[in-house]
């Protein structure tokens, strides 16, 4: 393992100046390409980047535009890991050194198309970091439930009226899920706690073997939510409990944040239009759910 | 600045001459993304405390630190706001873009 203390730290004074995610099309105010941007700026130049079908992808190679300014391709939707596998031990192969090899991938194209290939990748241990952004649906086909939408979201496949609340499950444990492969490094994150998500990028940057972060990132266009808002909500998000910052390492978990009280689950969930119909029935299931894994995380993840 | 900026695209004059994928040179951009904007950054530099908060969470990476100043590209800026509403001093106000 790492000597992590030895890790240089990464800030907005100290980051490079060089953009290597620009003038792409995502919607103004869009989450992902907030964490995508970060999360390049933190791996640096020498970073070979594969993204699956997606808004990142689709927003980001529009031929002949290359808002990508790295290495960087599209890889088929299921297929993201294995291109990310093939990258890493194809680079070493050839002889080269100092780099990093990354996968970004949506939440659809994460929990639930392309899982098998990434389950396979963290098995294998391959050198590289898995970054999924969780906008809590298939965006960029237009709003589709994915393994990782909440309870209650209007989606274009979860409608909503007399006998449906939305989407009908929970949000898979993706962390969990991950984390049970006993993966060499796992993080939670939110671009709502920007510095967080820097900090957990440069540590997975660090890390030999795969490493994966799950980040939490707004869609103004999918959640119905005002652009200038997109920090703010995913801030909330975790502030109410919905959204957890944690970290699996060396077989252990660890809870990054344990607020003593949560803010308003209620007050969340009204500001954006995919959460608008909600029942007081279906806004208690939510927060019901919610203590129960809080429960669950505070009795096995704390360090005693 | 260290922003990629729009470049002259040459349409290909034989088959030969197209990229066998949708791949093309890191950073080509054959266009600018102003058009979008229907309002617009205005930083007022006496308030702003260069803390760099908007410089980070610009999901268009727009913002940039220029001896000592924030300035903002904007060939690329989209007006979504986020720089507005996070800064912590209110040193940026969004004002309609005129035509
Ligand atoms: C095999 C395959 N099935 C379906 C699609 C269509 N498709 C392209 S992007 C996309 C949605 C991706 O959703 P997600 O992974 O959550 O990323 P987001 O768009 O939300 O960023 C879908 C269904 C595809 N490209 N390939
Ligand atoms: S649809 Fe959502 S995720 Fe896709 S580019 Fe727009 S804001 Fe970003
Ligand atoms: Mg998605």
């Amino acid at each position: 393992m790492n000597n992590m203390l030895a890790i240089p730290k990464v800030n907005v004074k100290n980051m490079t100046d060089k953009e290597f995610f620009y003038g792409h099309k995502a919607c103004a105010g869009c989450g992902g390409s907030i964490a995508v941007r970060l999360a390049l700026k933190v791996l640096g130049e020498r970073t070979f980047a594969a993204l699956p079908a997606g808004c990142m992808s689709a927003v980001g190679f529009i031929y002949p535009q290359m808002a990508f300014n790295i290495n960087a391709l599209i890889t088929t939707f299921p297929g993201a890991a294995s291109m990310g596998s093939g990258i890493a031990v194809g680079a070493k192969a050839i002889g080269l050194k100092d780099f990093k090899t990354v996968v970004i991938a949506g939440d659809g194209g994460t929990a639930d198309i392309g899982f098998q290939a990434l389950s396979g990748m963290i098995d294998r241990n391959d050198d590289v970091l898995y970054i999924c952004y969780d906008n809590e649906a298939y965006m960029n086909t237009g709003i589709q439930k994915s393994g990782l939408t909440p309870y209650g979201t209007k989606t274009t496949t979860t409608p909503t009226g007399k006998n449906l609340p939305g989407s009908v499950t929970h949000k898979k444990n993706l962390f969990e899920i991950i984390a049970a492969h006993d993966i060499a490094y796992a993080a939670t994150a939110s671009i709502g706690y920007p510095q967080d998500f820097i900090n957990k990028v440069n540590k997975a940057k660090h890390t030999k073997g795969t490493s994966f972060i799950h980040v939490y990132a707004s869609c103004p266009t999918g959640w119905g939510t005002p652009t200038e808002t997109s920090v703010d909500i995913a801030k909330e998000a975790v502030d109410c409990g919905l959204i957890f910052l944690a970290e699996y390492e060396n077989g252990e978990y660890k809870l990054n944040r344990n607020p003593k009280n949560f803010k308003s689950v209620n007050d969340y969930l009204a500001k954006q239009g995919r959460f608008k119909h909600m029942s007081d029935r279906d806004i208690e299931i939510v927060s019901s759910n919610r203590d129960k894994k809080w429960e669950r995380m505070r009795k096995h993840w704390l360090q005693k | 600045m260290n922003q990629p900026k729009k470049q002259e695209f040459k349409t290909p004059k034989h088959i030969d001459d197209y990229p066998t994928g949708p791949q093309y040179t890191a950073g080509f951009l054959p266009e600018t993304n102003a058009g979008w904007r229907t309002v617009r950054p205005l930083v007022d530099h006496e308030a702003c405390v260069f803390c760099l908060r908007c410089y980070m969470l610009c999901p268009d990476g727009t913002i940039f630190k220029d001896n000592g100043k924030i300035n903002i590209d904007m060939d690329y800026c989209k007006g979504c706001g986020v720089c507005a509403f996070e800064c912590p001093k209110d040193a940026i106000t969004m004002i309609k873009e005129e035509l």
